[in-house]
């Protein structure tokens, strides 16, 4: 079926096959055709952002909630350039989205013409992929060409750009097919020799591990259902990047945490002195890794990824599986089952009482208050009050992100938002009014940190026009915490420029924005005002205000190695652990 | 301590290894700007880098690249341009199996007398051809391995020697089968 139409009807038509019913944008001239174009149909709605960098991460937590692909639609030159972190970020994360851009007319590309960039030259290092369409011809295919490179294979952002003369040609437009790609074919399946020899290690094995990532999540719930099948079926314990958490579900004992500079003793001691590491769907991050001469020396490792470039990268592995986590874990969960294969019992024995050693550090244990709201304590509470809910948390970037990574149970996937490889402060604003959009009904709360939220706080306009009524928890310590915390450790607490001057009034700033604002200082008002936030139908900045001077624990210092964390109640002087060459990094 | 670094210490450790890469691409525009801009990004060097169009009928070019790097580094470079959505294949020359690499350069050298026909002299031994002529001047052609390519320019240094136009490598493998 092919029907003549404009270019700028064929992306509104290209989107609906895709399946996409919201695309997040803003207006501008290189783009008006495709806006009236919007105007006239009913089939994919537009969300108007207030900024485009907003309209980015709005798609990235609708892709990462759903497993769909996010769509975003932007005008040239300042438009793209708005652009350019969200899609730094999703890059970084592997979310699926594609970004399409106008561009100025064909024959004034080049000449520095009004609101004309590098859209394509920009945008290279920060897309997994993206096109200048130069004829209509091309259009059709490139539009669900795009869709197919963002969301297979290791997702990623798509950039399409189309300059403004293409969007008023007429052309023929194809409906998307079946297509092969003559270069790019993601290997799904992975080689079956491999994962045999993977699980006859994981049968011998004596203290075995299951490192997990973003990657399962990124594989679809199938994933995650056959990973806990694997583990349940194997006995052994599993940790998870911040990027993974929710594939396996936080409540359950054999589950260690998540690991990492501020992930717990047991998950990091796990990592360091295991033989058998099997590492599904995380790219060994130097997040995870701590110093690369003393990560986890003495174990063999295992490594299943859908991308050949994620293996070997940072450490060198000894049986590589190229393929998606879901057909490899069912090969896996299948291979043990046919192979009637039992774990060595009496090792395992051994393994667990080790871990329940390191388990019983109680490595995230805080001191509460009771005048003074720790920030532990109200993600504690928040956790507490939500878990029988559907909900879906989203989180801005700094030790607020942490300590909700540590005290938030996850129980599902595709609940937990965050900006992770780039670390975008901004980020969880418009992420949580992306997920709110795909789910209506359910419970989105932006767990944020005040410095955070303000670098796009415009975004608050976008949730009260549309209805969506996302819940913003600011933990408000006055400080960018994160930097602060640093400085503590590195720079004599010299606290340049990390307080969080002239802060406006976050209650009268929701106000102004139509919506609700609630304040609380007091642990003991606590669980009352969290309830009175979650009653509300609309959108809620909840102005949390909570110690000042609190730091995230565990933390693995720079230059430190997994089984040499810093624990918040350690004797050790924070100024004494890290060395001097550690403070060259960060 | 040998390293205490939060990012994975630079691979000291390993040799520094040549390697030939010949790379199949689509022939759309940007591509080249793909490859290179991964080179420049990720940080790794490019000694040489010649492109072409192969097959016209696919639409196929055939980028030959010389780079350095330690062995995990190779194993990353070859991995990253696979990555690219416009990369069909990548084939490392100087490992899977025996390959031919050549180079061409055109030399221009300028001198009368005695110099002049050392350089004639020289060009024939190198099996240079002499594709331009006058009487205060010469080019040659030269096609070979680069060592080859270096040292004949090497020798027309002292003779005159007024500049140089190279080619950059390109490499086929042995045999019957093609990549
Ligand atoms: C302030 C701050 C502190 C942080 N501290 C920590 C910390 O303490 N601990 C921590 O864990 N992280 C921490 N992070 C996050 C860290 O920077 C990385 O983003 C994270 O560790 C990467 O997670 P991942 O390895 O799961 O990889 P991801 O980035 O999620 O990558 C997924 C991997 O899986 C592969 N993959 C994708 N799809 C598939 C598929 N279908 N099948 C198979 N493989 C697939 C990809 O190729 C990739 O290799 C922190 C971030 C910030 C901002
Ligand atoms: C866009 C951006 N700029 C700077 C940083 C560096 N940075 C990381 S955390 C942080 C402080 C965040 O402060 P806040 O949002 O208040 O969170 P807290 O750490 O106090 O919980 C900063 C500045 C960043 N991650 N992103
Ligand atoms: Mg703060």
């Amino acid at each position: 079926m092919s029907k003549d139409m404009t270019g700028a009807e064929m992306v509104i038509e290209a989107l609906a096959d895709q399946g996409v019913q919201h695309v997040f944008g803003y207006p501008g001239g290189a783009v008006l055709p495709i806006y009236d174009a919007i105007f006239q149909q009913e089939k994919v709605r537009h969300i108007l952002v207030r900024h485009e960098q907003g309209a980015v991460h709005a798609a990235e937590g609708y892709a990462r909630s759903t497993g769909k692909v996010g769509c975003v639609l932007v005008t040239s030159g300042p438009g793209a350039t708005n652009a350019v972190t969200g899609l730094t970020d999703a890059l970084c994360d592997s979310i699926p989205v594609v970004v399409i851009t106008g561009q100025v007319p064909t024959h004034l590309i080049g000449n520095d013409a009004f609101q004309e960039c590098d859209t394509v030259g920009i945008t290279r290092p920060c897309t997994k992929h993206n096109y200048l369409v130069k004829s209509i011809d091309e259009l059709p295919r490139v539009l669900h060409e795009a869709f197919h490179i963002a969301a297979s294979g290791r997702p990623g952002p798509v950039v399409v750009d189309i300059p403004k003369d293409i969007q008023f040609a007429k052309g023929t437009y194809s409906k998307p097919r079946e297509f092969a790609h003559q270069g790019y074919r993601p290997k799904l399946k992975g080689d079956l020799n491999r994962i045999k020899q993977a699980v006859e290690l994981m049968a011998r094995a004596k203290r075995p591990l299951f490192y997990t990532g973003g990657g399962i999540v990124n594989s679809g719930p199938n994933a995650s259902t056959l990973l806990r099948e694997l583990v349940k079926l194997t006995g052994f314990p599993i940790t998870s990047t911040l990027m993974g958490l929710g594939a396996y579900q936080a409540s359950d004992p054999q589950w260690l945490g998540m690991l990492g500079m501020h992930g717990t003793w047991e998950a990091n001691w796990a990592m360091h002195d295991c033989d058998l590491m099997i590492c599904i769907g995380a790219r060994f991050d130097d997040r995870i890794t701590g110093r690369l001469d003393a990560f986890s020396p003495g174990s063999t490792k295992i490594h299943v990824d859908i991308d050949p470039s994620s293996i070997n990268k940072n450490v060198k592995v000894d049986v590589p599986i190229i393929g998606d986590c879901a057909h490899v874990l069912e090969d896996m969960v299948r291979l043990w089952r046919a192979g009637g294969v039992q774990a060595d019992k009496k090792a395992m024995g051994e393994w667990w009482k080790q871990i329940e050693k390191w388990r019983a550090r109680k490595s995230l244990a805080y001191r509460n208050s009771d005048k003074i709201i720790k920030p532990q304590y109200a993600i504690q509470r928040l956790y507490e009050l939500t878990k029988d809910r559907d909900t879906y948390i989203t989180t801005e970037v700094g030790q607020h992100q942490m300590w909700a990574a540590q005290f938030y149970g996850f129980q599902e996937p595709n609940r937990w938002m965050t900006s992770g490889g780039l670390g975008t402060m901004g980020y969880g604003l418009p992420a949580a009014i992306g997920v709110q959009l795909a789910h209506l009904k359910s419970l989105v709360v932006d767990i944020a940190g005040e410095a955070s939220v303000l670098m796009n706080m415009q975004e608050m306009s976008t949730a009260v026009q549309h209805r969506l009524p996302v819940k913003i928890f600011v933990l408000n310590n006055q400080y960018m915490g994160m930097v602060r915390q640093w400085q503590e450790l590195l720079h004599g607490g010299r606290y340049a420029e990390s307080y969080t001057h002239s802060l406006p009034d976050f209650v009268k700033l929701a106000e102004a924005y139509h919506a609700v604002g609630i304040r609380c200082e007091k642990p003991g008002d606590l669980d009352g005002a969290i309830g009175e936030m979650i009653k509300v139908d609309r959108p809620v900045i909840f102005d949390c205000v909570v110690d000042q001077n609190e730091n995230c624990f565990p933390m693995i210092p720079s230059g430190r190695a997994h089984n040499e964390m810093l624990l918040g109640d350690s004797g050790e002087s924070v100024e004494d652990a890290i060395t001097e060459e550690g403070k060259m990094l960060v | 301590m040998s390293s205490t670094s939060h990012y994975p210490a630079a691979p000291t450790a390993q040799g520094i290894e040549t390697r030939t890469l010949s790379v199949i691409v689509d022939n759309e525009p940007g591509v080249l700007a793909r490859v290179i801009g991964l080179f420049s990004g990720r940080g790794y060097n490019i000694d040489s880098l010649t492109v072409s169009e192969t097959e016209h009928q696919k639409h196929l070019s055939r980028i030959t690249i010389v780079t350095r790097g330690t062995p995990m580094v190779i194993e990353q470079i070859k991995n990253q341009l696979e990555r690219l959505v416009p990369v069909h294949r990548v084939v490392d020359m100087t490992v899977s199996g025996p390959a031919i690499q050549r180079e061409l350069a055109m030399v221009k050298v300028a001198g009368k007398g005695e110099p002049r026909v050392e350089a004639l002299r020289l060009a024939d031994a190198f099996r240079a051809r002499v594709i331009d002529a006058g009487t205060e001047s010469f080019i040659f052609e030269i096609t070979g391995a680069s060592e080859k390519i270096e040292s004949f320019i090497n020798l027309m240094l002292p003779l005159g020697l007024v500049e140089v136009s190279r080619t950059g490598i390109v490499a086929i493998s042995r045999g019957p089968e093609g990549m």
